[in-house]
């Protein structure tokens, strides 16, 4: 048994707070800004879906105008987290978690932007007649809305394997994607009068499709937070409707 | 002015500087060393590199025993009774715990600056010419030079060099370092070991200081000990993490602040212990 000659070792029981409690503090307060943030993108993600699904230009509406919620919370953050690098001089998990705050918010906030544009685009969609189900985009808007959960859930528990299932788990986001594109285009050889609804709704898959994508991104950016190596390049894709073409009617 | 020249010669300041991108070979390589104060271990098998020309910064606690390994990789622990080290610091494949060992040759390989500036209370220049004379024979002429050259390598020559025969102690405490720095490579050191070098220091003092490392280990092997962790962020190539006496983690200084593998090293560095 070693001991030093001058100073005992720390009397305090080792535990994972920081000396300086209102940094603890603060680091603490940045992981529910983005909890909240990343709560009000999946209602407007969820919302927008209902709204299309059960063409509820009120709905619609509202999804629209809380847009500015969310883009008022990223400044808040980033200014927040600009405050901490510069105050704090954070390293190691604090810096990751700082920086993942950063990016995350940024995602985030596309993703409000693109659920806007869905809502907007549902409003037109419901001036439309109906063209066949709205299944797929209900489906697509329940699987993104749930990585996008997962994927800031596990932002706030620090929990790098729930951001590698959500990192692998887009896949069938992308089938449901390239499925709708191909619907749309028969719909739209069919019958020229379905090309304005057809249209809006593929711009509308697009946006869950990428919304998808940012959720994506945010599991890889937790991941890297938590345990400070990258996840690999190459992720798991199934978008193939860019090499999809028009076959004229024979 | 011929422009491959200049080509080539960035090529090569490319090649010559890889600062953390590959490892350098070792110039000390300390092997299962352990030190005792009397009874006290206060380094226990301590194993590791300081890779040639590059900075290894030392962090951790006080107490942790980065102060000691530093004083044990020039022999200053032999001046005290009761002080021993076991193990090997190997010095170009020469063990320099060995008895047989002459450390003030020895000193004159591996220099050292402390945390206070020490200027000896005689003029600049016999401040620098003074260590030389220990060690090498030089004329007057060769000695202006090599006064001229150290100062200037230490980044002060031209704050000094009309002043060079009044009293050292008439200089502010960053230039007192900056002239302990000029003082320890005069004598053309391989490793220059800074305990806690700016401590005592203002925060611009300190930067001249630090960017003058980042000069200096062109030339030089640097170990620096250091409290502040943004400084070892700042000047390190490696850095080293000791608790308790023990080295916990080494790593480039990059990974070791983004993303330590220990969980103590993690728990120092974000300032949750120490």
């Amino acid at each position: 048994m070693q001991t030093l000659p001058t100073e005992s070792p720390n009397p305090q029981p080792q535990q994972s707070e920081h000396i300086v409690r209102s940094y603890e503090e603060q680091l603490k307060r940045l992981r529910e800004m983005v909890a909240r943030m990343g709560g009000l993108a999946e209602r407007q993600v969820a919302d927008a879906a209902a709204a299309l699904i059960r063409r509820d230009t009120d709905l619609a509406s509202a999804v629209v105008g809380r847009d500015g919620e969310i883009d008022a919370l990223e400044t808040e953050i980033e200014n927040f987290c600009v405050r901490l690098l510069a105050l704090r001089q954070p390293m190691a998990a604090d810096l990751r978690l700082i920086v993942a705050a950063m990016k995350v918010s940024t995602d985030i906030e596309r993703i409000g932007d693109y659920a806007r544009n869905a809502a907007k685009r549902a409003i037109v969609v419901s001036q439309q007649p109906h063209i066949g189900s709205l299944n797929g985009f209900q489906w697509m808007a329940k699987l993104v809305q749930e990585n996008l959960k997962d994927a800031i859930d596990a932002l706030v528990k620090e929990d790098a394997a729930a951001a590698e299932r959500v990192w692998g788990a887009d896949a069938p986001v992308d089938d449901i994607y390239n499925g709708i594109f191909r619907e749309m285009l028969t719909h739209m050889m069919e019958d020229p009068r379905n090309i304005t609804a057809a249209t809006h709704l593929l711009f509308i898959a697009k946006n869950f499709e990428r919304i998808g994508d940012h959720a994506t991104n945010i599991a890889e950016t937790v991941h890297y937070a938590v345990l400070g190596h990258m996840l690999p390049e190459d992720r798991p894709k199934a978008d193939a409707s860019a090499y999809t073409v028009v076959r004229p009617p024979a | 002015m011929d422009l491959s020249m200049i080509q080539s010669g960035a090529g090569t300041a490319a090649a010559a500087a890889p600062a953390g991108a590959t490892r350098n070979e070792p110039r000390i390589a300390v092997r299962d060393l352990d030190f005792y104060y009397g009874a006290n271990k206060a380094l226990k098998g301590i194993n590791f590199d300081l890779p040639e020309r590059q900075v290894t910064g030392m962090i951790g606690p006080s107490g942790c025993g980065k102060s000691t390994l530093l004083r044990v990789l020039n022999r200053m622990y032999s001046l005290y009774p009761g002080q021993r080290a076991t193990g090997q610091v190997l010095l170009d494949g020469k063990n320099i715990l060995d008895d047989d060992v002459d450390v003030n040759a020895l000193r004159a390989r591996i220099g050292m600056v402390f945390q206070k500036p020490t200027p000896f209370p005689m003029t600049i220049y016999e401040n620098i010419a003074f260590g030389v004379r220990l060690h090498e024979n030089l004329s007057k002429r060769q000695m202006d030079e090599r006064v001229e050259w150290a100062l200037t390598r230490a980044a002060i020559w031209g704050e000094v060099k009309d002043r060079l025969n009044t009293s050292a102690m008439g200089l502010s405490g960053g230039q007192q370092q900056r002239l302990c720095i000029a003082r320890s490579i005069a004598v053309r050191p391989e490793v220059i070991l800074l305990d806690e070098p700016t401590s005592a220091l203002d925060p611009i003092s300190t930067l001249k200081i630090e960017e003058l490392i980042d000069e200096l280990k062109r030339d030089f092997t640097i170990a620096i000990v250091t409290h502040n962790m943004q400084q070892a962020a700042r000047c390190a190539d490696q850095v080293a993490f000791f608790y308790l006496g023990e080295l916990i983690e080494v790593a480039p200084a990059e990974e070791m602040f983004t993303a330590p593998k220990q969980k103590k090293t993690q728990e120092y560095i974000t300032g949750r212990f120490g």
